[in-house]
């Protein structure tokens, strides 16, 4: 977004004037640090934990590491980085595994979190670790909160459990027992919304981990969270001694600062990140991709591994061949959107890409219908024309147009466009080695 | 409003508010550069803008400089008063009748909860009421309507789960022509401002609203939840460029979160706050008033 500068351009904009002396003082970086708070607060960092945050980098900035460095800015990043990630804890954390089945979930957090949407998500994750998970429904104050999770559940293909609006207690009692009974592994437990100072449904939860042993308790928080992450995140911990968090909507364009104050008073791992309205779109935390969110870097670290995902290495090694040889064909093409598809279409690429924030880039910009014509118009060729398009004539382009739904001027923007891509390869061809 | 409205109730809750701070930051500190520093730090910690806690503060100082009393009722007084001025820089509307109301806004922020509460605001003003469940995407979303509705003792037009929301939204608009209906209240689903294809689902319903009921008065309403951090000035400004929104409702200020970010969405983006919610029971929203929201924020 236009409006909050990203650090590293605030940074680079500091340290502009600096580059020629290649030194810094403790002034400089006093200064810097004061653009890195900005920054932190802007993403919302709980303003206590910045400046304990700033106190520590500070000492570890003003030492050598940076004054040696030819690119102090980019030096300073990566101390500022090293250390949010350090902070945000090492590696993604699993879920445990209770040694006297069934485990036990137990989800908790203010209400409109996303706690029923994300208990379908761990159901569906849960299957396909093997699991065979049970959700209960213990959200007896929201009014339709159990068909929600019946339907959420459905779609997971996961059985619900619920007992109408009965003591949530008894029901997740009776879950885990009846899970027990039918060989269910995991239990999910959906519990209402609630505020951390309700001192009532607090000890309703309280009340629920006593009565059923619980494994995991599941602080799920809204990425989008102002300063206020420290105070729920700090009484939901003293009440329950939950064992991780959950940090959900990271599909906009919050920061997530949140996420930094949350680790930081808890102390508890961010266990998964929820990335879509879809069953599916649920992600494991990682602090590096996190931090370089935290201060406006683009999450890089994701898009070379969703790349990674798409293309197989073999696939990338005759790519490489093709380019090579400008052998390069309307039926690679093809493959490209396909992989593009694969990785979330063009436009979940183009929001992973540092600066693409800034630009904002929009789905007509990208419009994946359009690439959907290009894919039939391809698909509505014969390998021979796809392997030679020299020779679609003005016959061939109608039978084109006609067989995939498309125009004329569909077919010869395609043809135009392969051109330029092909010119384009043989420009590059030579000067680096690209990887997909 | 009473002088102990449930807003400011609400909003007195948190463990330290505005206003010790300022106590503490007194007791320790001269006016000098690192007692606004302060100050605007304690601003931010409620989650004002960074940018609007920088621009209140510089007119704090500039306030100070000029004049001679510098003591802290004397900076209190002057920051309460240039925060309800940056409230009122966002004019409240009229509300004419028969309207229409949509509310839109990211996922979770209490928009049906919201719906709910403003239909029985308005039955008890002796208004005839419809609410339309066009939030046709969330699972049982629907069904959640249904049960403000009946307690509310509203009508509601909807049709079915992943249904066009449009068209509930056409049938909902004829249905309240007909029936003469005061207000109708239009309940959309959730989505995250930066996905282009539902704000263009927003921007359709917003089409038919006003081409079919033009007679109507049609106010667009932003819910916000008062947790949101920075965030709630993009989903502000994205949700205006689609919709051109007509308020605010500031929902969840029972909870320990102040909503801070409201000063720049009326001083900057010029959208007043019309409504706020203050806990869970039906009758737990209100007409918004600045000087009660100041008064509570400190």
């Amino acid at each position: 977004m236009a409006l909050f500068a990203s650090l590293s351009e605030r940074l680079n904009h500091i340290f502009s004037k600096l580059t020629k002396r290649g030194k810094l003082t403790e002034l400089e970086i006093r200064t810097a640090m004061r653009e890195v708070r900005i920054a932190l607060l802007e993403a919302d960092v709980n303003l206590k934990v910045a400046k304990e945050f700033i106190a520590e980098v500070s000492e570890k900035a003003v030492g050598q590491q940076v004054l040696q460095s030819l690119n102090p800015a980019q030096q300073v990043i990566k101390i500022v980085n090293d250390e949010l990630t350090a902070l945000m804890g090492s590696g993604n954390a699993k879920l445990e595994v209770s040694p006297k089945p069934p485990t036990v979930i137990m989800m908790c957090g203010l209400q409109g979190a996303g706690k029923t949407t994300m208990c379908a998500k761990l159901a569906v994750q849960l299957k396909k670790q093997g699991k065979k998970p049970l959700l209960a429904a213990c959200d007896i104050y929201r009014p339709a909160a159990i068909d929600q999770l019946k339907v959420v559940g459905g779609k997971a293909g996961a059985e619900v459990f619920e007992k109408g609006t009965q003591d949530p207690v008894k029901t997740a009692k009776q879950a885990v027992e009846y899970a027990k009974k039918m060989g269910y592994d995991t239990v999910v437990i959906d519990t209402a919304g609630r505020l951390h100072i309700d001192d009532k449904l607090m000890h309703e939860l309280e009340e629920i981990e006593k009565a059923v042993s619980v494994t995991e308790i599941l602080l799920t928080v809204d990425a989008m969270t102002g300063q206020d992450a420290v105070n729920v995140a700090e009484t939901f911990n003293a009440r329950l001694n939950i064992t991780g968090v959950i940090l959900t909507k990271l599909d906009g364009d919050t920061r997530g600062g949140a996420c930094l104050s949350i680790k930081a008073v808890t102390g508890k791992p961010i266990k998964f990140i929820g990335v879509g309205e879809k069953i599916t779109d649920l992600e494991p935390f990682y602090p590096d991709r996190m931090a370089s969110r935290i201060l406006g870097m683009g999450d890089v670290l994701s898009l070379i591994e969703k790349a990674q995902e798409a293309v197989t290495e073999q696939q990338a090694k005759e790519m490489e061949r093709k380019m090579r040889e400008n052998s390069f064909t309307l039926t690679d093409y093809l493959t490209q959107f396909e992989t593009l598809k694969r990785m979330g279409g063009a436009s979940a690429l183009m929001s992973m890409l540092p600066g693409a924030g800034k630009y904002r880039i929009r789905e007509e910009d990208i419009d994946e219908k359009k690439l959907e014509r290009i894919r039939a118009a391809i698909l509505s060729m014969t390998p021979k024309e796809r392997e030679n398009p020299q020779i679609i004539n003005a016959s061939r382009k109608r039978r084109i147009a006609l067989g995939s739904g498309t125009t004329v001027q569909d077919v010869n923007q395609l043809l135009k466009q392969f051109e330029q891509t092909k010119l384009l390869m043989k420009q590059m061809k030579g000067k680096n080695k690209i990887r997909f | 409003m009473g002088l102990f409205s449930k807003l400011r109730a609400a909003l007195k809750k948190t463990k330290e508010g505005v206003a010790q701070k300022m106590r503490r930051l007194f007791l320790k500190n001269k006016l000098g550069d690192e007692f606004y520093d302060e100050l605007e730090e304690i601003l931010i910690s409620a989650d004002v803008s960074v940018r609007t806690a920088e621009a209140v503060v510089d007119e704090v100082r500039g306030e100070a400089i000029g004049n001679r009393v510098k003591d802290e009722s004397f900076v209190t007084d002057l920051l309460k008063d240039i925060l309800e001025e940056t409230l009122n820089e966002a004019p409240v509307p009229e509300i004419e009748y028969p309207c229409v109301m949509m509310f839109v806004g990211v996922n979770g922020v209490g928009k049906t909860t919201t719906i709910g509460k403003i239909a029985n605001y308005f039955v008890r003003d002796k208004k005839s009421v419809t609410v339309a469940a066009a939030d046709t995407f969330r699972a049982a979303a629907i069904d959640q309507l249904n049960v403000w509705a009946d307690r509310a003792k509203v009508r509601i037009v909807k049709h079915e789960e992943g249904s066009d929301p449009s068209a509930v939204v056409f049938d909902a608009v004829s249905s309240a022509r007909a029936k003469n209906t005061d207000v109708l209240l239009i309940d959309t689903a959730g989505r995250l401002h930066v996905k282009d294809n539902l704000m263009n689902e927003l921007k359709k319903m917003d089409r038919v609203v006003a081409r079919e009921y033009p007679e109507a008065k049609f106010y667009k309403f932003l819910v916000l939840d008062a947790t949101t951090g920075q965030n709630a000035y993009a989903q502000a400004k994205v949700f205006q460029e689609a919709v051109s929104l007509d308020g605010i409702v500031l929902t969840k200020l029972d909870g320990t979160a102040k909503g801070g970010f409201v000063f720049s969405l009326c001083g900057e983006l010029k959208i007043p706050v019309v409504f706020a919610g203050v806990g869970e029971g039906i009758d737990d929203i209100e007409r918004f008033d600045a000087t009660e929201f100041v008064e509570g924020f400190f």
